[in-house]
C-alpha cells in the first residue's frame, strides 16, 4: 500500500481546500438544485477518498506537520496528521456523504427554501471540522472552532421564524462566549506558563503536576471553554439548536459540532495535559464529578421530554459526557473508550436523527406521544432506530458495547470505582427507559388518533439510515479498524 | 531627492498647515476637498518615507530652523511616533477621501470649504503633537488640533452639534490648561522643554514635590484628551452629533494621539526615574480602565442612536488600550500598541459603514438598519467583519491585539484583572449582538437608496485591511513588539 507516496503537503492542502472549493463553487454557480447536488456529491466523495487515502497510507503520513502561516511571533497556523484527528476526519467526511444524500431527500420532500445558502454553510462547517481535526496547536484549533460556530449559525436559524432565531441566538451566545471567556484564557495561560501550545506527545503541562490546583483549574477552564462538548451547565445550546432542519441536527449536532468539542477535550487531555504519560493520576476529580452529574441529569431530562428531537439532544448531552468522563479517568482504557465512543456514538446518533427525520417527513409528527403505532407503518425506520438506541445503551452486537466495555475497564482501574460503576449502571437503566418503551409503543396498535396516511419516503433517506445502522453493527464485529489507528497514539493494546 | 527626504519631518506638518488657507480661499466645495485630499495624501506619502527611514536609523532628530536641540525646537522621530504618524496620516486620508459625498448631507454647503480648512488644521495639530520633541510645542499643537476639532464638530447640522462642541470646548480647554501647568512646572524645576533632555534631568529632581504635582496635572490633562473614564463625557456627544467625516477621523486618530502622550511621558520621560511606579499610577490606570470597559460596554448596549452606541463602545475600547499601559509589562504594551492600530482600523471602518448607512437611510436610529442583509448584503457583510474584529474573533485584527492583552493580563498575575478582561468580552458581545441581530435576523423596514461608489470603496478597503492584518499580522506584531521592547528598556 505504501507504494503510493503523494506529497503530504498536497494531501493536507487538498483536505482543507476541497470543502472550501465546494462552498465557493456553490456560491458563484447557479442555484439550481441539480448543480448543487452534483457539486456537493462530487466534493464530499473526493474528500472522503482523500481521507481514506491518508488512512491507508498512514504509516507514511503519521506525524507529518505543515505550518503555512504565521499568526503570532512563535505561533503558527499549523496542521498535522495525527491518529485521533484522522479518526475524527474519517467519521466527519464519510458521514458528510451519507448526510448529503439524506438531506437531498429531506429538503425536497419538506419543501425547504434557501438551499443554496444551506449547502454553502454546510460545506463551510465541514471545512472547519476537517481543519480542526488536522490542527496541530491550540490556536489553530481555536480559530477553526470559532469558524465552525459561526458557519453553523445560519444553518440553525435556517427556518427564519422567531423560534429559529431564538434558538440560534442561544446557540451562538453560549458557544461564543464560553470559548472567548474560558477557552482563549486557558490557551493564553498555557502559553504564558509553558511557552508552548503545540500538541505534543507526553503533554505540555505534565511538569506542572506539583500544582494540582492550578492543573485542575486549567483543565476545568478548557473543558468549559470547549462548550461544544456540552458539559453542564453550558449545555443549553444543544437543545436550542434542534430548531434546525433534521439533516443539520443529524450531521452537526450528532457528529461535526459536538464531536469537535469532545475531540478537543480528548486532544487537550492527551497532548496538552499528557494524561497518557502520567497514567493513573487523575487530572481532575471535579471534571469526573461534573461529567457524571451531566450523564445522569441529562438522562432524566431526556426521559421527560416528549419532543423526539429534544429527547435525542439530551441523550447526546449525556453521551458526550461519557466521553468526557472516560477522558478524565486518565488511564489507557479510558482514552480508548473515549476515542471509540466518539465513532460509535456518531454512527448511532446519526441513525437516530435520521429516523426522527424520516418520521417527521412521513407523518409530520414531532411529539413522541403522537407516534404510537408508527412502527406498523414504517417498520424499517423504527428497526434502525432500535439499532441506534442499542448503541446508546451499549448492548452487545452494537458498537456501543465496545466503548462501554473499555469504559468499565477504565473505571475499574480508577480509584473511584464504586460510585462510577453505579453511575454507569444507573445511566444504562435510564437510557433503556427513554428509548425502549418508545420502540415498544411504536409497534402497538394506537387506541385513538389513528395515524393518517404515511407519505412515501425518498429512497435516498432509506439508504442513508440503513447504511448508518449497518455500520453501527459492523463496528462491533470489526472494531479493529478504529483500534488500529488508536495504536498510533502509543497506547498499548 | 535626498534634500527632500531630509526635510520630511517638517513637510509632514507644514504641508497641511499651508494648504489649509487655500481651502477657504478657494471657497468651492469640490476644490477645497481636492486640496485637502492632496495635502493629506502628501502627508501620508511622507509618513511612509519617514516610517521606512526609521526602520534603518532608529531615531531621526530634525532641528527646526536649524536651531540645535536643547535650545531650538526639535522634531524627534522614533519607532513609536513614526508608527502612530503612519496611522494618523492614513486615516486623515481615508476620512478625507470618504468625505466627498458624505459631507454634503451633513453640513451646510456654504461651509464645506471652512470644514476642510479646519480639518487640515486639525491634522496639522495631531501630527505635530506626535512628531515634536518639545514639551511646549506639544501643548501648542494640541491646542491647534483642539480648536480645529471644535469647529469640525460644531459644523454638524444637528443643533446638538453645537452643544457637543461647546461641551468639548470647556473640557478640552481644562485639559489643555492642566497640561500647560504641568509643562510650566516641569520647565521651572528642570530648566528644559526638550523631551529628550527632560528625561535625563527628571532623574535629579525625583524628590521635588513640583515634579509630583506636574505629573498629576499632566496625567489628568492627558486623560481628558484621551477620554479615559470618568473624563470621557465629551466623547459620546462629540462623536454622535458631528458630521460623519469628523466621527471617522476622530475615532481613528484623536484619542490615539492623546494616548501616545501617555506612552511618551509615562515610559519615555518619567519611566527611567521610577517615579511612575512609586506613585502607583499603573494601578490607577488599571482601575480606571476596567471601569471604562464595564461602563462603556453597558452604556453602548443601552443606546438607540447607532453613532452614540459605537461612541460608547470607543470609551470601552480606550479602556482596553489604557489597560495595557497600566499593566506595564512587555506583552501588555505590545497588546496596547496593536490595540491602538486595531481599534483605529476597526472603528474607522465601522463609522465609515455607519456614515454610508446614514447617507442611504437618512436616519440614525438603530432600528433603521434592521434587515440590512436583505437590502444591502455587501454592507451587511462588511459590518459583520468589523463587528467580529471588535469582539476579537480569530482571523481579524482585533484578535491579534486581544491575544497580547490577555497575555499581558496573565503576566500581571492578578486574578481580578484576568477575570475582568475575560468577562469584558462578554459585554462587547452583548452590544455587538444587539446590532447583528437587527442586521441579520430582522425584516427590513426601509427602502435603501443607492450608495456612491466612493463610499463603497472606502468601506471595502477598511474591511479588507481588518482581515488582512488579522491573517498576516507580521507587520503589526513586529512593530508593536519593537516599540514595546524599546519602551520597556527605558
Amino acid at each position: 500500500m505504501s507504494s503510493f507516496n503523494i506529497n503530504p503537503n498536497l494531501v493536507l492542502t487538498l483536505l482543507i481546500i476541497l470543502p472550501l472549493t465546494n462552498a465557493f463553487l456553490l456560491w458563484i454557480l447557479s442555484p439550481r438544485i441539480q448543480v448543487i447536488k452534483i457539486l456537493t456529491v462530487t466534493f464530499s466523495t473526493l474528500l472522503f477518498i482523500t481521507s481514506l487515502f491518508v488512512f491507508l497510507n498512514f504509516d507514511n503520513y503519521f506525524n507529518y506537520r505543515y505550518a503555512p502561516l504565521q499568526i503570532f511571533e512563535d505561533i503558527y497556523l499549523e496542521f498535522s496528521f495525527e491518529p485521533i484527528g484522522l479518526i475524527f476526519m474519517l467519521v466527519a467526511s464519510s458521514l458528510w456523504i451519507v448526510n448529503t444524500f439524506y438531506s437531498f431527500g429531506y429538503m425536497e420532500k419538506n419543501k425547504e427554501k434557501n438551499l443554496k445558502r444551506f449547502y454553502i454553510c454546510f460545506s463551510f462547517a465541514i471545512f472547519s471540522t476537517v481543519s480542526l481535526a488536522l490542527s496541530n496547536n491550540l490556536i489553530t484549533s481555536f480559530i477553526f472552532y470559532e469558524i465552525l460556530t459561526l458557519s453553523t449559525f445560519p444553518l440553525v436559524a435556517h427556518h427564519g421564524n422567531d423560534k429559529a432565531k431564538k434558538g440560534a441566538t442561544t446557540y451562538l451566545f453560549i458557544l461564543m462566549s464560553t470559548s472567548i471567556v474560558f477557552f482563549l484564557v486557558a490557551i493564553a495561560t498555557t502559553w504564558v506558563t509553558q511557552g508552548s501550545i503545540t500538541y505534543t506527545n507526553g503533554g505540555v503541562l505534565s511538569d506542572n503536576l506539583g500544582y494540582p490546583f492550578f492543573y485542575g483549574f486549567l483543565y476545568a477552564l478548557f473543558i468549559f471553554g470547549v462548550s461544544k462538548a456540552a458539559v453542564m451547565p453550558f449545555h443549553k445550546w444543544l437543545p436550542a439548536a434542534m430548531v434546525a432542519p433534521t439533516p443539520v441536527s443529524a450531521l452537526l449536532h450528532a457528529v461535526a459540532v459536538v464531536k469537535a468539542g469532545v475531540f478537543l477535550v480528548i486532544k487537550i487531555s492527551i497532548y496538552i495535559f499528557g494524561v497518557l504519560e502520567v497514567e493513573n493520576i487523575s487530572i481532575s476529580g471535579f471534571i469526573t464529578f461534573i461529567s457524571s452529574f451531566t450523564i445522569i441529569a441529562a438522562s432524566f431530562v431526556a426521559l421527560y421530554s416528549d419532543n423526539l428531537k429534544r429527547r435525542l439532544a439530551y441523550s447526546t448531552i449525556s453521551q458526550l459526557s461519557y466521553i468526557v468522563l472516560a477522558t478524565s479517568l486518565s488511564n489507557f482504557f479510558g482514552i480508548i473508550a473515549a476515542i471509540f465512543h466518539l465513532v460509535a456514538h456518531a454512527f448511532g446518533k446519526i441513525t437516530l436523527f435520521f429516523a426522527a427525520g424520516n418520521i417527521y417527513t412521513a407523518t409530520h409528527k414531532t411529539e413522541i406521544s403522537e407516534m404510537t403505532g408508527i412502527g406498523l407503518k414504517m417498520p424499517f425506520t423504527i428497526l434502525c432506530f432500535l439499532v441506534g438506541s442499542l448503541v446508546m445503551i451499549g448492548l452487545p452486537l452494537t458498537s456501543g458495547f465496545i466503548s462501554k466495555w473499555f469504559l468499565i475497564t477504565g473505571i475499574i482501574q480508577h480509584d473511584m470505582t464504586v460510585p462510577l460503576v453505579i453511575i454507569i449502571i444507573l445511566s444504562t437503566i435510564l437510557n433503556t427507559a427513554y428509548f425502549i418503551p418508545f420502540v415498544y409503543k411504536a409497534f402497538q396498535k394506537p387506541q385513538k388518533n389513528r395515524l393518517s396516511d404515511v407519505e412515501k419516503l425518498p429512497k435516498s433517506m432509506i439508504i442513508s439510515i440503513a447504511f448508518c445502522a449497518f455500520f453501527s453493527l459492523y463496528l462491533f464485529f470489526n472494531p479493529e479498524i478504529i483500534l488500529n489507528i488508536i495504536r498510533f497514539t502509543g497506547i498499548p493494546l | 531627492m535626498s534634500f527632500f527626504i531630509s526635510q520630511i519631518p517638517a513637510l509632514i506638518v507644514s504641508v497641511p498647515l499651508f494648504c489649509a488657507p487655500f481651502c477657504i480661499i478657494s471657497n468651492h466645495k469640490f476644490l477645497s476637498w481636492f486640496i485637502a485630499l492632496i495635502a493629506t495624501f502628501f502627508s501620508f506619502i511622507c509618513s511612509i518615507f519617514l516610517f521606512l527611514n526609521i526602520q534603518e536609523n532608529m531615531v531621526i532628530s530634525y532641528a527646526m530652523g536649524q536651531w540645535l536641540a536643547p535650545w531650538g525646537i526639535e522634531f524627534r522621530i522614533d519607532k513609536l511616533n513614526s508608527f502612530l504618524i503612519l496611522i494618523v496620516s492614513f486615516f486623515a486620508l481615508y476620512a478625507c477621501f470618504f468625505g466627498l459625498k458624505s459631507l454634503k448631507n451633513d453640513i451646510q454647503e456654504s461651509k464645506i470649504s471652512l470644514f476642510w480648512t479646519s480639518y487640515l488644521l486639525c491634522i496639522t495639530g495631531l501630527l505635530g503633537v506626535l512628531i515634536t520633541g518639545d514639551a511646549f510645542n506639544i501643548f501648542v499643537f494640541l491646542e491647534i488640533s483642539s480648536l480645529a476639532t471644535y469647529i469640525i464638530i460644531g459644523l454638524g447640522r444637528d443643533k446638538k452639534a453645537l452643544y457637543a462642541s461647546f461641551q468639548y470646548l470647556i473640557l478640552g480647554t481644562m485639559g489643555a490648561t492642566f497640561i500647560v501647568i504641568a509643562i510650566g512646572l516641569l520647565y521651572v524645576s528642570t530648566g528644559t522643554l526638550n523631551l529628550f533632555d527632560l528625561s535625563f534631568r527628571v532623574k535629579n529632581i525625583v524628590d521635588n514635590p513640583a515634579l509630583i504635582t506636574a505629573i498629576a496635572f499632566l496625567f489628568v490633562g492627558i486623560s481628558l484628551k484621551a477620554a479615559i473614564f470618568p473624563l470621557h463625557t465629551w466623547l459620546p456627544n462629540a462623536y454622535s452629533y458631528s458630521p460623519n467625516v469628523t466621527t471617522i477621523f476622530l475615532s481613528a486618530t484623536a484619542t490615539k494621539v492623546a494616548i501616545y502622550l501617555f506612552f511618551r511621558f509615562g515610559y519615555d520621560i518619567f519611566g527611567p526615574s521610577d517615579i511612575i511606579s512609586a506613585l502607583s499610577i499603573g494601578k490607577i490606570i488599571i482601575f480606571l480602565s476596567l471601569l471604562a470597559i464595564l461602563f462603556g460596554s453597558i452604556a453602548a448596549y443601552k443606546q438607540s442612536n447607532i453613532k452614540k452606541m459605537f461612541a460608547y463602545s470607543s470609551v470601552a475600547q480606550i479602556g482596553f488600550i489604557t489597560l495595557g499601559i497600566g499593566l506595564m509589562n512587555s506583552s501588555a504594551l505590545t497588546g496596547s500598541i496593536s490595540y491602538m492600530f486595531a481599534h483605529a482600523l476597526t472603528k474607522g471602518t465601522i463609522f465609515a459603514l455607519i456614515a454610508t448607512l446614514i447617507f442611504s437611510l437618512k436616519d440614525i436610529d438603530i432600528k433603521s438598519i434592521s434587515g440590512l442583509v436583505k437590502t444591502q448584503p455587501l454592507i451587511a457583510f462588511l459590518f459583520l467583519i468589523t463587528l467580529l474584529s471588535l469582539i476579537g474573533f480569530p482571523g481579524t485584527v482585533g484578535f491579534i491585539s486581544k491575544w497580547y492583552l490577555i497575555l499581558g493580563a496573565l503576566q500581571y498575575k492578578s486574578i481580578l484583572v484576568i477575570v475582568i478582561v475575560a468577562v469584558s468580552s462578554l459585554f462587547t458581545i452583548a452590544y455587538v449582538w444587539k446590532i447583528s441581530k437587527l442586521i441579520f435576523l430582522s425584516e427590513p423596514t426601509k427602502q435603501n437608496l443607492d450608495i456612491p461608489i466612493i463610499m463603497k470603496f472606502s468601506c471595502v478597503l477598511g474591511s479588507i485591511l481588518v482581515i488582512y492584518f488579522g491573517i498576516f499580522p507580521g507587520f503589526l506584531i513586529n512593530n508593536a513588539n519593537e516599540i514595546s521592547s524599546i519602551l520597556m528598556s527605558r
